[in-house]
């Protein structure tokens, strides 16, 4: 972060007093809030992970029953399977963001129509996406009709979200539809901010199009890609809102967030969901320092 | 750009093809709804999906979304929590960038520290911690469940007020303390309207969130009179899980309001996005 290097001089006797409560007064609200709606969620999930609760009763201290049930029990890790479908849909979200966002930069005609349509769906509620993408897959919408409009034969088209091995793959679909116009628009903003003499020099000498890409797009937005990619390991674990409102989880979609949101408000099991929620944490927590460690670190050298 | 040769000439076509069908990937779904929510149940029956409507003005299914789906009452309370939650958030987000801009105190390494690993922690995992203390603060079931959780600041908001703060001339603060102005005054008088821009911006990022925001409001106000846009249509899937027309001609209002902020203000939407992500 760049600053003037330089604060308010060293205060007046008169402003001490006034500068410590305006520091205070202005820090008071935001920093209640933080650890009101962040630490203290994040420390009473600690402790309701070692209870025995229905969020009524009296709770009862059960140590660490709660992650021995989560680790002893293949069907609470299994739903992690359903995040592999979302992260390689993230991957080729990426890479279809990145080449969208590479075509942009360079001349090309209705370039303001065709970003601004394919970035639209990000503007969208996540509700409405999830009743157009039921509309859309369910028997006899919108895929089959395009499909058959094709010369498929309507017997061979399956159900797309009833079917266990296919309706991952239609939610990704739906998930990628959503988000892909997000990534691109960052990365045409990274894109742009790279001197445009680079191009220049290359276009004089000859360069490609894929070796401007190569040897200029690539290594000048290295650090915004490998972000996007760890925010796309993040969001495939905590991935929940378009399979809540499509399928809620149901005929093998479902994702350890809804598994943990569940286990909380229709189980009524506080203890072990904070338990997932705590696991769910620390596989994120990791995840970030892989990230500062990866990937900062490579930055500084 | 000039087509030289042949293989440029196939990259050319390539390129156009890969958009065209993206576009329409991205189109399709949206304008085959749109179709479906102008027609009667017994044509959406009859008629294959791609076929278009009869009668283009046959709004009967948007009235009945509007009046039956309580759809009023959620664009109400979505508009308030959004009025609401905005300020709030501008506020927190402004008064903590201000002082870790101009001030050096003992507790601010801490201060920063705790937005940032903040960030790293998903809400969504906490619900059920955080669902006790608002029903603890008596939150449960109102307005103000929504709005409280909505109102805290976080990391790339603050970013995005220190970047604008850190080029406003300390030499202006100067002058004002010189003329015997309190801090609070110099913060609503003179940072505040300089830092508009940056206020844009976060209203922007922080609006398109709040607006499609769908678990806060379904856990915390259960009550029919408190529904938000999202909710509301969310309780469509029950009563009318059939009756797609209709669903549809939800959907339609519920997305109307991003198309016409989006062709308002797509400038500042792009860079709103980006300057989050850069720090983000």
């Amino acid at each position: 972060m760049k600053t003037q290097g330089k604060k308010y001089k060293a205060p007046l006797r008169r402003l001490s007093y006034q500068r410590t409560l305006t520091i205070c007064l202005f820090l008071a609200i935001p920093m209640v809030l933080l650890i009101l709606f962040t630490y203290l969620p994040f420390g009473d999930m600690l402790h309701y992970s070692t209870l025995k609760w229905n969020g009524f009763s009296e709770p009862e201290f059960i140590g660490l029953d709660n992650y021995k049930t989560l680790f002893s029990n293949p069907q609470y890790f299994s739903v992690f399977k359903t995040s592999i479908y979302y992260f390689i849909g993230s991957l080729i979200q990426i890479a279809l963001a990145l080449y969208l966002a590479t075509i942009l930069y360079y001349p090309l005609k209705c370039k303001n129509f065709f970003k601004g349509v394919l970035f639209f769906p990000y503007m969208l509620n996540g509700v409405a996406i999830g009743f157009v993408f039921l509309y859309f897959f369910k028997p006899d919408g919108a895929l089959d009709s395009l499909l058959m409009l094709l010369g498929m034969p309507e017997e061979s088209l399956p159900l797309w979200l009833g079917n266990p091995s296919l309706v991952n793959i239609s939610l990704t679909f739906a998930s990628v539809w959503r988000y892909m116009g997000q990534n691109m628009v960052m990365f045409v903003g990274a894109i742009q901010s790279i001197n445009s003499e680079y191009f220049e020099a290359a276009q004089i000498d000859g360069a490609s199009r894929w070796q401007q890409f190569r040897y200029i797009i690539l290594p000048s937005i290295r650090y915004i890609i490998s972000l996007n990619m760890i925010l796309a390991i993040k969001g495939a674990i905590s991935v929940y809102e378009i399979p809540f409102v499509m399928t809620k989880g149901s005929g093998g979609s479902m994702t350890f967030v809804i598994k943990t949101l569940q286990t909380a408000f229709t189980d009524k099991k506080i203890g072990l969901a904070s338990a997932m929620g705590v696991v769910l944490l620390v596989i994120i927590m990791i995840i970030t320092a892989i990230q500062k460690v990866l990937i900062e670190g490579k930055e500084e050298k | 750009m000039k087509i030289r040769n042949k293989s440029q000439l196939i990259y050319y076509v390539i390129q156009y093809l890969i958009l065209g069908i993206l576009t329409f990937i991205t189109i399709a779904p949206l304008v085959l709804v749109f179709f479906a929510s102008f027609k009667t149940n017994k044509e959406l029956l009859t008629t294959g999906v791609l076929t278009l409507p009869e009668n283009w003005f046959n709004f009967e299914n948007y009235i009945t979304a509007w009046t039956k789906g309580n759809m009023a009452t959620g664009f109400f309370n979505t508009i308030l929590i959004l009025v609401a939650s905005i300020t709030a958030t501008i506020l927190t987000g402004t008064m903590t960038a201000y002082v870790l801009s101009r001030f050096e105190f003992r507790m601010k390494g801490l201060v920063k520290f705790l937005f940032l690993t903040a960030s790293l922690i998903p809400s969504i995992t906490m619900q059920m911690s955080t669902f006790q203390i608002i029903v603890g603060l008596g939150l449960y079931n109102t307005r103000w469940a929504t709005i409280i959780l909505f109102a805290g600041t976080d990391i790339i908001s603050i970013y995005i007020f220190l970047q604008f703060l850190d080029n406003i001339s300390y030499s202006l603060d100067e002058a004002a303390i010189m003329d015997g102005c309190s801090f609070p005054r110099i913060f609503f008088r003179i940072i505040m309207p300089l830092l508009k821009p940056a206020v844009v911006t976060v209203i922007i990022i922080k609006g398109i969130g709040f607006y499609n925001e769908f678990y806060t409001p379904y856990l915390y106000m259960k009550d029919k009179e408190l529904q938000v846009i999202s909710t509301s249509l969310y309780a469509f899937q029950g009563p009318y899980g059939t009756q797609w027309e209709i669903i549809c001609a939800a959907c339609v209002i519920t997305m109307l309001p991003a198309l016409v902020v989006f062709l308002l203000l797509q400038k500042h939407i792009y860079s709103g996005l980006t300057a989050g992500a850069v720090k983000g």
